[in-house]
């Protein structure tokens, strides 16, 4: 039995002001796979992270989740749709607590919409769920504090809650473990391998032990394109993949 | 729950005994206006406090909703329409919030300092067109009504001022709660999203535009409110009320109550009752005082007057506050207070000189007689102030308090 | 012919006059990020402290000191006031400039007294430059004209073609990577502070005798410029300049025109809703037309016409 397609990207292209930054990017993610996507410096991969979820519109291409096509949608009518992503640099409301960023990221999805008739108290699903949430990611001892107040990893870890908290089926994970030590990137796969479990997920990585560890796939992206997508040892192998990194290391 | 229900009787506990301790009619007139203002920065203050919206036209929404009011005022004493004058705010607040669905709709397309530069423009807009239509506005004279219309009911004809305080108090009491409830509702939440990040609002579901606007509407609709009472307290609504300039004057009393907090807007609103309509009556240097007084909060405690009071709470909760820094704090105070005093006496001297309707009048102060055109009195207050500075600046180094 | 060539040059005049007060203002906001509400206030204050040294002085020295005297004035509200309130954030810094603003009017009341005060117009550049048809156009018009003309155009030689203009538009835009450079950046700030000021306060000096030198001279103008540096684009002066040039015609043209739709013929029932609407003549509408532009451009380009970035 195949796996049906959960995220498919066809021909993006995205240039600004005149430099063509995406040239006809392809991909597709089977439902419940774990892709990595690498690559050099200026290779477009957050370019393509914001064409995906609506931050940018792509001159040129289709995006299309579980089949529905969200190429020219608002980022708030993707992320209803399912996708929800995180960001490079963290990304969250500041004078928020840490427990109350996770709820506002749930309110959508449990139905509240703009009600401003009704109170949402310590004892609504969307509170208990945060709680939830916040336990998972180990900052339940922290939920009081206001995310601007948090240390670097706890809000690292933070924006992981907020992005998984509506239990989205399709999350784009940009350079999660950016900033961190040895031991805090091992703590956050665990955490990772342990929130997504069932879920699609593109994750943009550059330490390559994160990558091994997670991806079931890894795609490599040069220069708007991706060149290859594959599983570890065939990535390893591959030519290009070999060409694209030795000729930079060559290159310095 | 019990920890929120303290304060809120206390507050309920204030207005009602108000009246009470400052019996006099013009105490009442004062008071009744500080009810209204207070609505009205705490209206504000759901855009610039909880939302991050800095508006320069909230003025707008209040003028428009006593046009309302007085309107329907009007009628109801014509005997065209039977409406109780205990629900006419409510009329207001509903004028006002229609508005916001008008203007809202194109002042929130844009967020930051676009909408403040939008809303300075609709303002000026609206109130130039309130001058061009007489018919509807009233033109320069404006509209005036009547508030006590028809048989007292269960004795009340808001006749008295007393009356009219109590409404407004009322009025003033619920409309607070529903502005405090409103916070932990999901709007309210999402709104302090969006204020924090709002492109981040937007990627867990939450339309930005849509946020603000129907805030916009909320905080409209209380401004309205507020409208309305003070279309029944000054039985007269003029363009004046629509204005830039009393937009200016709203968005200063939140700031200077301070807009993160909650009950900023409450101490905000009656601070600046008391320097327009309370100084007033006793200097005619008011304006320059609450400039100077703003531009010093601003440089020194741009989190308004809330911000101190919280700081002081802490201290005083946290047991820090021993003699050493009473002390210090009473020090301060004898150096900062020789500092105002000079300033005032300077400054009422320079304005009695300069625009006092007499030349050679003395100025009146505290029932000295002082002789404007003297030196005595000029060395005096440079005496005054250049010792309290010096004090202050020697003190500086310890570390003065706040 | 004759109505629109002189209404003509007087929209010109008028434009000038708006774009030597904006010009300051385009350049603080760019500087800033925020308004400057004070801005009309340092027009106004031009306007009174050239009325004080022609007094004792005469005019041209006044031309000369009273712009320097203010821009120095401004330079140091911005060094110890603007610049302690720049780390509370953008809205402090805005309310500052809005409570200064406050207090000038305040302070040239007191000073100055609250009514008008007679700023006149030199006699030697009292009298007519030249009759157009049966019109007279005013020298002192044609003076407001070439100083306008001429402090632009060393304006713009300045930004342009020297150094230290280069180094104000690198810090316009990109201050720390100047700072990073060397310059000396707050100092860079305080001169374009000042120097926004001076300009104001020159466009005061040469406005204050031809219209009224009053306290409210300050709001009148106040609001006008901010429509000129939005619908102009935030830093752009060249938008600036063309706002200003649109605005002056719109304003002077509608004036003039004393056209309601009632009088070019439509009528509708003298008591129906309409009938206030379509009595309006363009000139009772002309105080309107700025901030239907602002508002409207606004919502359709916030970058303004040739701005670079939004707000």
């Amino acid at each position: 039995m195949t796996a049906a397609v959960a995220l498919s990207l066809q021909g993006l292209h995205k240039a600004f002001d005149g430099n063509p930054i995406l040239r006809g990017v392809d991909l597709e993610l089977l439902a419940g796979e774990r892709c990595a996507l690498i690559g050099p410096n200026g290779a477009g991969k957050s370019s393509l992270f914001h064409l995906v979820s609506g931050r940018y519109r792509a001159d040129a291409g289709r995006v299309t989740l579980h089949g529905v096509d969200i190429t020219r949608q608002s980022p708030q009518q993707i992320n209803r749709l399912g996708l929800a992503r995180s960001f490079q640099i963290t990304s969250l409301f500041p004078r928020l607590s840490a427990f109350e960023n996770v709820r506002c990221a749930l309110l959508w999805t449990l139905g509240y919409r703009y009600a401003f008739w009704r109170r949402i108290g310590r004892s609504h699903e969307a509170s208990t769920r945060a709680l939830a949430v916040l336990q998972q990611v180990g900052l339940a001892a922290r939920a009081d504090v206001a995310a601007g107040e948090l240390s670097y990893a706890e809000q690292r870890a933070l924006e992981l809650a907020v992005t998984i908290a509506a239990d989205a089926s399709v999350i784009l994970l940009d350079e999660p473990t950016a900033g961190m030590s040895r031991a805090e990137s091992a703590a956050m796969v665990a955490l990772i391998r342990e929130v997504t479990v069932g879920k699609t997920l593109l994750m943009v990585e550059h330490d390559m032990q994160v990558v091994f560890d997670l991806a079931d796939r890894i795609a490599v992206m040069d220069n708007g394109r991706v060149i290859a997508c594959d599983t570890a040892p065939r990535i390893r192998a591959n030519e290009d993949v070999q060409a694209l990194y030795l000729d930079r290391r060559r290159h310095g | 729950m019990k920890r929120l229900l303290l304060p809120w009787l206390g507050f309920a506990l204030v207005l009602l005994a108000a009246p009470l301790v400052f019996p006099q009619s013009a105490a009442l007139s004062l008071l009744s206006q500080m009810g209204t203002m207070v609505l009205l920065c705490l209206s504000y203050n759901m855009l610039l406090g909880e939302g991050g919206m800095l508006s320069f036209g909230h003025a707008v929404y209040s003028g428009l909703g006593a046009f309302g009011a007085i309107h329907l005022m009007n009628r109801m004493a014509e005997g065209a329409l039977a409406f109780p004058m205990t629900l006419v705010p409510l009329a207001g607040g509903l004028t006002g919030a229609l508005c916001g669905v008008l203007l809202g709709y194109l002042t929130t397309r844009r967020a930051g300092t676009t909408f403040a530069m939008i809303t300075l423009g609709l303002v000026e807009l609206v109130s130039a067109c309130v001058l061009m239509f007489p018919e509807v506005f009233g033109g320069e004279g404006g509209i005036s009504g009547n508030r006590v219309i028809g048989e007292p009911v269960l004795g009340i004809s808001y006749g008295p001022q007393i009356q009219v305080y109590y409404l407004i108090a009322g009025w003033l009491l619920v409309c607070a709660i529903a502005i405090w409830a409103l916070r932990a509702t999901p709007l309210g939440r999402i709104l302090n999203a969006v204020r924090d990040n709002p492109e981040r609002a937007a990627f867990i579901g939450y339309d930005p535009q849509r946020v603000r606007y129907l805030a916009l509407i909320l905080s409209a609709f209380f401004a309205g409110v507020s409208g309305g009472l003070s279309a029944i307290n000054f039985e007269i609504v003029s363009a004046e009320y629509v204005g830039a300039l009393r937009s200016g004057a709203i968005l200063l009393f939140t700031f200077i109550g301070g807009s993160a907090y909650f009950y900023g807007p409450i101490v905000g609103g009656v601070v600046g009752v008391l320097f327009s309509s309370w100084l007033s009556a006793y200097t005619q240097a008011w304006q320059f005082y609450l400039g100077a007084f703003f531009i010093l909060i601003v440089m020194t405690a741009p989190g308004g007057l809330a911000s101190l009071i919280d700081q002081g709470w802490r201290i005083l909760r946290s047991g820090a506050f021993d003699t050493r820094m009473a002390v210090r704090a009473i020090a301060w105070l004898a150096a900062a207070l020789p500092v105002l005093a000079g300033l005032v006496l300077a400054t009422e001297m320079a304005y009695q000189a300069s625009l006092g309707s007499l030349a050679e009048a003395p100025l009146r102060w505290w029932g000295w007689t002082v002789d404007v055109h003297a030196p005595l009195p000029w060395m005096t207050a440079l005496l005054l102030m250049s010792g309290g500075v010096a004090a202050l600046w020697c003190w500086r180094g310890q570390g003065g308090r706040s | 012919m004759e109505f629109a060539l002189i209404t003509f040059l007087n929209g010109l005049g008028y434009g000038f006059l708006l774009f030597l007060l904006s010009s300051g203002l385009t350049l603080i906001y760019s500087m800033m990020g925020v308004p400057n509400f004070a801005h009309a206030s340092f027009y106004m204050l031009g306007a009174y402290v050239a009325y004080a040294i022609a007094g004792v002085l005469g005019f041209w020295p006044a031309l000369l000191i009273a712009p320097l005297v203010v821009g120095v004035a401004g330079a140091l509200v911005e060094h110890y006031g603007l610049r302690i309130v720049h780390r509370y954030g953008h809205v402090p810094e805005l309310l500052f400039t809005f409570g200064l603003s406050y207090l000038v009017v305040e302070l040239v009341q007191l000073v100055w007294g609250r009514a008008p005060v007679p700023y006149r117009i030199p006699p030697a550049l009292d009298g007519t430059l030249f009759t157009l048809y049966t019109t007279a156009f005013p020298v002192y018009r044609g003076f407001m004209l070439l100083v306008a003309a001429l402090m632009l155009l060393a304006l713009w030689l300045l930004l342009r073609h020297t150094r230290i203009g280069l180094v104000i538009q690198a810090a316009l835009t990109h201050p720390q990577m100047v700072e990073a450079l060397g310059h000396n950046v707050p100092r860079v700030f305080m001169l374009v502070f000042g120097g926004g000021c001076a300009l104001a306060a020159l466009a005061g000096v040469i406005g204050g005798n031809a219209f009224v030198t009053e306290p409210g001279m300050a709001a009148a103008v106040g609001s006008i410029i901010f429509v000129v540096v939005v619908v102009g684009g935030l830093g752009s002066l060249a938008g600036a300049f063309i706002t200003s040039l649109l605005i002056g015609m719109m304003q002077t043209f509608a004036v003039a025109l004393d056209v309601s739709l009632a009088s070019l013929g439509l009528s509708v029932a003298p008591d129906s809703a309409l009938a206030p609407l379509l009595r309006l003549t363009l000139a009772q509408v002309a105080p309107v037309l700025p901030y239907l532009l602002l508002v409207v451009m606004l919502i359709v380009r916030p970058k303004g016409l040739m701005g670079q970035r939004e707000g």
